[in-house]
């Protein structure tokens, strides 16, 4: 049997452009994203199943939902 | 996600645009918006104004989302870039200190009191019927018209941008989001 290819999704912040508002924070049903420090917002890779919430939320559209890596 | 109490402090900021039609006086309490985020920027390096109890921000994201009055669309480029959003904090900046400017000549009596609540800068609207007199110098009176202009024009445009694009488009360039964004980086560089 081969072994199943999972395709994992997730979801990734261009800091420089967040605005550090968090309304992605507000809408992750996983709490996989904060706002690191009032600077930008952070998503973590463990939580996150990229279901493309945040990205939808993002008011400066900053967030894109890409492959990750493993 | 279950809601806690700072998720209704959209209340207390829609509470407070109708105040001002009926009293301007109640304009003082804006200051709360003004001081709160930047008190929390400063002491505890973050955004937490913002990300919890900003009221208008709530108030943006029910009529933009839950109510669907947003178009849902990207914000243009120029909008979110650093150009335009510290062009605006800074406009804004000079536009409050010339209010305040104007609040202090009629408090030194070098000025009478205009009834005007001025949207965007420009639109001088009549606001009389929100004056009832006060026990105070007309300097106080004088401010409230000018920091409810504050709130309404700023808003106005929050509405304005929420209807074009995403809902809470209003916090890409606002004056206080920016402000604080700008202090938790200074701050965060230090440590
Ligand atoms: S893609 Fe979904 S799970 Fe991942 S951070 Fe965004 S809202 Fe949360
Ligand atoms: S919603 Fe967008 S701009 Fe706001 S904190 Fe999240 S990633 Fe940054
Ligand atoms: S950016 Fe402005 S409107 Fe948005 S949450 Fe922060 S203070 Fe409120």
């Amino acid at each position: 049997m081969e072994p199943r290819i999972r395709i994992r999704r997730s979801a990734f912040v261009d800091a420089a452009s967040c605005v550090a508002c968090g309304c992605c924070v507000k809408v992750c049903p996983l709490g996989a994203i904060s706002v690191f420090r009032g600077v930008a917002a952070n998503v973590d890779p463990k939580k996150c199943v990229g279901c493309g919430k945040c990205a939808r939320e993002c008011p400066a559209s900053v967030i894109v939902i890409q492959e990750a890596q493993a | 996600m279950k809601k806690r109490w700072y998720d209704y402090i959209w209340v207390f900021s829609l509470t407070y645009l109708i105040l001002g039609f009926f009293n301007i006086l109640f304009a003082w309490l804006g200051l709360l918006c003004f001081f709160i985020p930047l008190i929390i920027s400063v002491s505890r390096g973050t955004k937490g104004y913002c990300n919890r109890y900003c009221g208008r921000g709530q108030l943006f994201a029910l009529l933009g989302g839950r109510f669907g009055l947003s178009r849902r669309r990207d914000i243009p480029g120029w909008m979110k870039s650093k150009g335009f959003r510290y062009g605006f904090l800074a406009f804004f900046l000079v536009m409050f200190f010339l209010m305040l400017w104007n609040t202090c000549l009629v408090f030194a009596g070098a000025r009478d009191l205009k009834q005007v609540v001025t949207l965007l800068w420009t639109l001088k609207l009549p606001w009389h019927w929100a004056y009832h007199g006060t026990l105070f110098h007309p300097g106080v009176a004088q401010f409230a018209f000018g920091f409810y202009s504050v709130m309404l024009t700023s808003t106005v445009l929050g509405l304005i941008t929420m209807l074009l694009f995403k809902p809470r488009s209003w916090c890409v360039y606002c004056p206080m989001g920016t402000m604080t964004q700008l202090i938790c980086k200074a701050k965060n560089r230090e440590t």
